[in-house]
């Protein structure tokens, strides 16, 4: 009985075979309406992209804008254009260009659009717009490009571009599809959720050849596009672009903050290059140029570049000493030069004079009474123990990590602990002897120019800081900028032993830096140098003014331009200046400033 | 060594050369339905489905080389632990299963994820043919019937626990293999006729026209044949049957969620809901349906394209094949499945050992359920349920299982010399 049963089983699958088969040839072939409903009823998702927020300076002046640009689409299968001469002078091609474009074109999909002519400026946009009409199969498609009038702060906005594979795996969000533009670095990285806005999307009904049937179900499931917020920046244009002239044909950095609220007044990355370079068409070969530039302009090295701090921190080591107990006022040390070298100077000194003539060996002696204090009988072990302590106090002055800026890749330096040196010479194999550059801010110590404005803050407003912030309002509210710029830190050390530090760098003025010197306004200041192995040395100067109610840090780098006192000074004073007066009056000095190239 | 002692030419590469047709129209139809024109991709790049089905493809020949060069004896010796395995996995996968949807579906670790219920498919086939060679099995009686649906049950119940309705309903496909073993006809009959009343009591909008047409039948009947008292009286109750349990029907599809009852509605008006669960069929029957005789070429297809079918690369597959192929790659598809399948009867046929008859069968249920129920779907004439087209739809999951089970059977199907006959 059961064997008739397989030839039940394969007539059964022949029978569905048939009834699927039939059924298909029904709507396939016999019943054209659904073609007719395919033909009317495809639907087209129509991304909206947003416009990209607006950035514009401290005193309303815009940075960044949305500019628009034209690409001209061509639909091969519906292009006819007759008269290819005529055609060719109305839009302003050559035949060769046309032929190759169209070809390339027709190619890629004869019913989907390619682009003939891109980036079409708005001019030549309103002058063929009339002539679009006579040609089926052309259309035109509006996008929008980052434009920086200013053509100024390139590092500090930084730039948008086409969103990696990488990031796109990372955007758990799953809010950016392949081509789409992110912000990539700087304040447009950091601020790329607020800035992008929202993207919309609209349901249009288009028949095959792609034909706008007007939107579907009236618009029920769209949803519009939502325009990213405008960021107010606490960038002076006017100063940063004074800044970046001072600057100019030199390697280095300026950072100015406001003390008060750690706002950053400018930010100068020199070499700097135009922002507009990195826009529209030509972002990928002025990106590999820029990017091959021996000078580095890409390079944003207020954040990015790390030096050793120099004679600048033995400000900080004053104070952590008058912190601990260590120093006072009047501890006094000879310059003995045969701890370390020193310059003509009358010994000994107390803090002040050591201050005021950036005495080393006076440092290298305070600094063994902070690290030594002989908690252990074991040399090795006190040394240890005195290094982690001491460097907790160091840390708390914004230095060692990332101060948490809104710009991308920020640089935190480092401030050696003693799992830095066990790894390096072994645990137990290294005390005060192996250590005691630290003391004048040299050795296994770096920072960046932005933590060396930062500690100018500090010193101006005797012992606190403001994370350091590029924005002051999101879409005009100061109140929607991150929680921790807002928030106040304390380095720990009581505000009274700052009054003399501020007078000691008040004097040391006029014992390192004469040339920064401004009548009628009081700055406080210390040269610095960062050693170079490779070259001269890198020319620093920190300051804030006016001492008696500060209202600028200021921190410059000048790189190979040797002692502090010259080229970084000058800079420093200049921008002061500016800032406080609007106006520059010492000509001589600005010249001075100019013609010195370092590079 | 006379050629054809040759173990190669024992392989049935009729069946291999169709299954490799099938998974390469499949591959090249992924690419079409996640194929972007905003940012053309190649089909190789692993970002897309496309890329990622070539891995599933790649790991699948490797399957097939460990089944093709294991032992033939293996898999019966393994079928019972198998079968164990994979229900213990199956009563495990609620607890250490990844949600979603409200499904919890697989098990695994990171990204490297299984579907029990998918491979449990291949060890409850295994499973049957084992319990089911003894000579004294005999499907003619109710003790061994039970033995039969039991094995299939325990799977069925803990898929519905997961729950995953369409995949469980894959399970009752096992009844064309018992069909073949000698399940008594008149089950079917039974069976097929409460399928026919649902769905009729389902499609009429009026169950009184039902009733009517019922009444007629029986009126007929009784008129036509003996006119002996209980004669009529258990036709009247067979009518009386028919049309309570029409009735009750409509009641019970009324207390189901409402996204299960809406699914069957819109199989017999797809108008009710265009937008909402008759929008995939209707998506799906616009998208086909325009495909034309010849169809719109290769990627040039304009329904497919956008993401409003869920699914376009799984289980609305067919929609791409339909709308870019027309009716005659559709026919060359569907042919294939049907030459497949007949294969697949033919080689079972000529089994010498119930085991390895049994199993073949139970690849041609499950392979024959699957293609009907996935492609009726896409054309409307079957409720939306959520199977995958086998060796088409984008998946690993789906890809090995099919690949497993019917790499094992032809495996077995190359030792049948060896295989002695233990019944005829």
């Amino acid at each position: 009985m059961n064997e008739q049963r397989p030839i039940t089983i394969i007539i059964i699958i022949i029978i569905i075979g048939a009834v699927l088969l039939t059924k298909l040839f029904l709507i396939q072939v016999v019943d054209d309406s659904f073609l007719k409903k395919a033909e009317s009823n495809a639907i087209q998702r129509v991304v909206d992209h947003p416009y990209r927020g607006l950035v514009y300076d401290r005193t309303g002046k815009i940075l960044v804008y949305n500019y628009p640009i034209f690409d001209l689409m061509v639909i091969p299968r519906e292009f006819q254009v007759g008269d290819t001469t005529r055609f060719c002078e109305i839009f302003k091609i050559s035949k060769e260009y046309l032929v190759e474009t169209y070809t390339a074109a027709k190619k890629y999909s004869s019913v989907k659009p390619s682009p003939l002519i891109k980036q079409i400026s708005t001019t030549d946009f309103a002058r063929i717009q009339d002539f679009l009409i006579d040609y089926p199969g052309l259309f035109v498609m509006t996008r929008s490009v980052r434009s920086y009038p200013q053509q100024s702060a390139a590092n500090a906005l930084g730039y948008i571009g086409e969103i990696s594979s990488n990031q796109l795996e990372k955007d758990s969000s799953k809010y950016y599809k392949q081509g789409d533009y992110v912000g990539l670095s700087g304040i447009e990285g950091y601020y790329e959720n607020e800035l992008r806005g929202v993207k919309g999307v609209k349901y249009k009904l288009v028949n095959v050849r792609g034909v706008d049937k007007g939107s579907f179900k009236d618009g029920e499931f769209d949803t519009a596009s939502v325009a990213g917020k405008n960021l107010v920046s606490t960038i002076d244009l006017e100063l940063q672009q004074y800044g970046e002239m001072l600057m100019a044909g030199k390697r280095g950095s300026v950072v100015a903050i406001e003390p008060k609220t750690g706002e950053v007044l400018a930010m100068i990355s020199a070499p700097t290059y135009d922002p507009n370079l990195l826009t529209g068409a030509l972002f990928g070969n002025n990106y590999m140029e820029l990017n091959r530039d021996e000078s580095k302009p890409l390079f944003n090295r207020p954040i990015m570049a790390m030096y050793p701090p120099g004679s600048i921190f033995k400000i900080v080591q004053s104070l952590v000493g008058l912190q601990m107990g260590v120093l006072t006022p009047n501890t006094t040390y000879s310059c003995n030069r045969s701890l370390v070298a020193c310059h003509n100077h009358p010994s000994p000194v107390n803090l002040f004079g050591a201050i005021r003539n950036s005495c080393n060996p006076y440092y290298h002696q305070a600094y063994r009474a902070m690290i030594n204090r002989e908690v252990s009988s074991n040399t090795f072990k006190d040394t240890e123990l005195g290094l982690n302590t001491w460097r907790e106090s160091v840390l708390k002055f914004g230095l060692g990590s990332p101060l948490g800026i809104d710009m991308k890749n920020e640089k935190g330096g480092s401030i050696p602990s003693s799992v830095l040196y066990d790894k390096k010479y072994g645990e137990g194999r290294w005390k005060y002897s192996t250590i005691y550059s630290l003391s004048i801010g040299q050795g296994e110590m770096l920072v960046t120019p932005l933590q060396m404005a930062n500690l100018a803050a500090i010193f101006a407003n005797k012992g606190y800081y403001y994370p350091p912030h590029m924005i002051k309002a999101i879409d005009g509210d100061p109140n929607k900028i991150p929680e921790e710029f807002r928030t106040r830190k304390d380095v720990g050390v009581d505000a009274h032993h700052f009054d003399m530090i501020q007078d000691a760098m008040a004097e040391a003025i006029y014992g390192t830096a004469a040339r920064a010197a401004i009548p009628d306004i009081t700055i406080a200041g210390k040269t610095g140098t960062a050693q170079n192995p490779q070259g001269e040395d890198h020319s620093v100067f920190i300051a804030f003014a006016p001492k008696e109610n500060p209202q600028i840090a200021i921190a410059v780098y000048v790189e190979n331009a040797g002692w502090g006192g010259r080229a970084a000074a000058s800079t420093a004073s200049l921008m002061i200046e500016k800032y406080i007066r609007r106006e520059v009056k010492r000509l001589a000095l600005e010249e001075y400033v100019l013609v010195g190239k370092f590079m | 060594m006379r050629q054809d002692d040759l173990y190669i030419n024992k392989i049935d590469w009729i069946s291999i050369a169709i299954y490799a047709v099938l998974v390469i129209i499949g591959w090249i139809n992924i690419y079409a339905a996640v194929y972007d024109e905003q940012s053309i991709k190649s089909i190789f790049d692993f970002s897309i489905n496309s890329g990622k089905q070539l891995v599933w493809i790649g790991t699948a020949v490797l399957l097939i080389t460990v089944i093709m060069v294991a032992d033939y004896r293996l898999f019966e010796n393994l079928a019972l632990i198998l079968y164990g395995f994979f229900i213990i996995l199956l009563i495990i996968t609620p607890f250490i299963g990844k949600e979603v949807n409200g499904q919890i579906l697989s098990v695994g670790f990171g990204n490297f994820r299984i579907q029990p219920a998918e491979f449990a498919k291949f060890a409850t086939a295994l499973a049957l043919a084992k319990v089911m060679e003894r000579p004294i099995f005999d499907l003619g009686q109710i003790k061994y019937q039970i033995q039969a649906i039991a094995v299939i049950m325990v799977p069925v119940i803990l898929i519905m626990l997961q729950p995953d309705t369409g995949t469980a309903m894959v399970y009752f496909a096992f009844f064309i293999m018992l069909y073949r073993e000698g399940m008594p006809q008149w089950y079917y009959v039974l069976g097929l006729s409460f399928v026919a009343i649902t769905l009729l009591s389902l499609g009429i909008e009026n169950n009184l026209y039902l009733a009517i047409a019922v009444g007629v039948i029986i009126l007929i009947l009784i008129l036509l044949g003996k006119k002996k008292i209980p004669r009529i009286l258990s036709l009247i109750g067979i009518g009386i049957l028919i049309v309570g349990y029409s009735y009750s029907i409509d009641y019970v599809v009324s207390k189901l969620p409402e996204h299960q009852q809406n699914r069957i509605m819109v199989l017999f008006n797809p108008n009710l809901d265009p937008l909402g669960v008759g929008w995939n069929v209707t998506q799906s029957k616009i998208a086909i349906g325009s495909g034309g005789f010849f169809g719109k070429g290769y990627l040039e297809g304009t329904q497919t394209k956008f993401d409003f079918v869920p699914e376009q690369h799984t289980d609305f597959i067919f929609c791409t094949l339909g709308e870019e192929f027309g009716w005659l790659g559709s026919f060359v598809v569907i042919g294939l499945f049907c030459a497949l399948l007949i294969r697949l009867v033919m080689l079972a046929e000529r089994q010498k050992n119930r085991f390895s008859r049994i199993y073949g069968y139970c690849v041609i249920s499950i392979l024959l359920f699957h293609f009907m129920i996935n492609i009726a779907m896409t054309v409307g004439l079957f409720p939306v349920v959520g199977i995958p087209l086998p060796f088409f739809s984008y998946g690993g999951s789906s890809l090995w299982s099919f690949t497993i089970l019917l790499f094992i059977f032809i495996k077995l199907d190359s030792h049948r010399i060896q295989l002695l006959s233990r019944i005829g």
